[in-house]
């Protein structure tokens, strides 16, 4: 079933993983460390609000759950095969509930983002 | 294959650990969007966020993330040059040449990230 | 320094024993050879029924690939000084492959994936050999040589571990192969290839261990070329979406 769309979602695992790499350690940094354990001085409510509800940040923010949702459904599916070694017959339903995942977590994500405000 | 196979070379091993850290990719994906949800349901909502994140097991969590993430991008930067090739007047341009451009522009990013989150 | 150096060299003879078992050999050490003499010492002095193929002893023919201390090596292209501090040296035929007797595997596979991926020039229209070469420049040239150097010796199929896991995998040689063609510039059968390797079995089963690219005593970086193959997949992809009406090939 995913044969024909195979180079899409390698595609989507591609893209996931250079802004991962480039946009998630800041943000784990920051967000993750630097502000709880207060190191830096986090921003509060109402301005981290008025960021995000900002056209050009929900856009971003899309890009930055929706790439690496699938990103994360294309490399976990094939660590799986290979860690278990798993059969061609088992392999379908675990590449269907990985990017089942990614795709609901997409759609949560875009609803979020488009009602937020 | 035994099923233990990826225990028995170091660079199997290190290929396993590569991939898994594709775990905390998904995984901050999902905090990021817990984290926007906190925030579209109020201050009292987005305060209980804000503590969660100071409890010990989510900055372990967070540190153990970082490393993974950091990982993650250093593996990252040193495939593309393979994955993508750019000539330029007739030879390849070399592989190192082009990972460090993109070191150039993960610290630029990170520092225009970092601009837009820190109250000055 | 020692005089004598231990190899243990794993021998299957199907007529004796059902299973592989290992078996010492004492030989010189001379800081002249390369694991391959020390097989051949053991060959003509102790040991004439010890089976294991090679020809050049110049790592070009390919034939000599075995595994050494569990990598896959060349044995005519690493001293035997290289493993003097890990004695004794374990000599195994090269992994994933059938064995047919003592260091000496069945390559059928191989071959059959090899061919499976067309390795040879492909055109439309072949023009007659009145019209002259197919010329090439330089700059052309260089764009596939790197790929160009396999010599098919197969470690790289005993380095990667989707090929142990999944035996119908085309594998890294036979791949970069393919793309050697795909990018040689009088070559016009990439749409042919891509449609033998567009398939689990073929690109998408690699996930860039980077194995076979570290034992590759050619450096034709197999892994790099795989890659390669999936970007242009999915730009074939795009393609074939967004401009339906473009070149159907």
């Amino acid at each position: 079933m995913t044969k024909g769309i195979t180079p899409f979602l390698w595609f989507l695992f591609g893209a996931g993983g250079m802004i991962s790499a480039l946009l998630f350690p800041v943000h784990i940094l920051l967000i993750g460390l630097a502000f709880p354990l207060g190191w830096l001085d986090a921003p509060d409510y109402e301005s981290l609000r008025s960021l995000v509800i900002h056209p050009i940040t929900r856009l971003y923010l899309f890009v930055f759950i929706f790439f690496p949702l699938f990103h994360w459904a294309h490399r976990f599916r094939y660590t799986i095969y290979d860690l278990f070694q798993v059969k061609h017959g088992a392999q379908q339903p675990i590449a269907l509930l990985c990017y089942g995942a990614a795709l609901l977590g997409t759609i949560i994500a875009a609803y979020t983002l488009l009602t937020i405000g | 294959m035994p099923f233990w196979w990826w225990l028995q070379k170091r660079v199997y091993f290190n290929f396993i650990l590569r991939e898994l850290t594709c775990v905390f990719v998904g995984v901050f994906a999902v905090l990021t969007l817990l984290q926007i949800q906190a925030l579209a349901n109020g201050p009292d909502a987005y305060a209980e966020f804000i503590n969660r994140l100071r409890t010990p097991g989510l900055i372990l969590f967070n540190s153990v993330g970082l490393a993974a993430l950091l990982l993650h991008a250093v593996t990252w930067f040193k495939a593309v040059p393979t994955t993508i090739t750019v000539r330029f007047r007739e030879t390849r341009v070399p592989d190192h040449v082009i990972a460090g451009l993109h070191y150039v522009g993960w610290m630029v990013v990170s520092a225009v990230v970092a601009w837009f989150l820190w109250p000055s | 320094m020692a005089e004598t150096i231990k190899l243990t060299v794993s021998r299957y003879r199907p007529e004796e024993e059902s299973e592989p078992t290992f078996q010492t050999y004492d030989v010189p050490y001379n800081k002249e050879w390369v694991i391959l003499d020390a097989l051949n010492y053991v060959k003509d002095q102790l040991d004439g029924t010890l089976t294991f193929r090679w020809s050049c002893r110049m790592g070009v023919c390919g034939s000599c690939g075995m595994m050494v201390n569990g990598t896959p090596t060349l044995t005519c292209a690493v001293p035997l000084s290289d493993y003097v501090s890990s004695e004794p040296i374990r000599i195994e035929p090269l992994q994933f492959f059938p064995i047919i007797r003592d260091l000496v595997v069945d390559m059928n596979s191989f071959l059959g994936k090899l061919s499976s991926v067309k390795p040879w020039i492909i055109r439309d229209d072949e023009k007659p050999p009145v019209e002259g070469e197919y010329r090439q420049t330089p700059a052309e040239l260089d764009v596939y040589k790197q790929f160009s150097m396999c010599i098919n010796c197969m470690l790289c199929y005993s380095a990667c571990p989707v090929v142990g896991l999944e035996p119908e995998f085309t594998g890294p040689a036979a791949i970069a192969l393919a793309q050697r063609y795909n990018l040689d510039s009088r070559d016009q059968g990439a749409a042919e290839r891509m449609a033998v390797l567009n398939e689990h079995e073929g690109m998408w089963g690699c996930t860039f261990v980077g194995e076979c690219t570290n034992v590759c005593p050619k450096n034709v970086d197999p892994a790099g070329a795989i890659q390669l193959y999936k970007m242009a997949s999915a730009t074939d992809w795009f393609k074939s979406v967004l401009l339906p009406w473009g070149s159907k090939k």
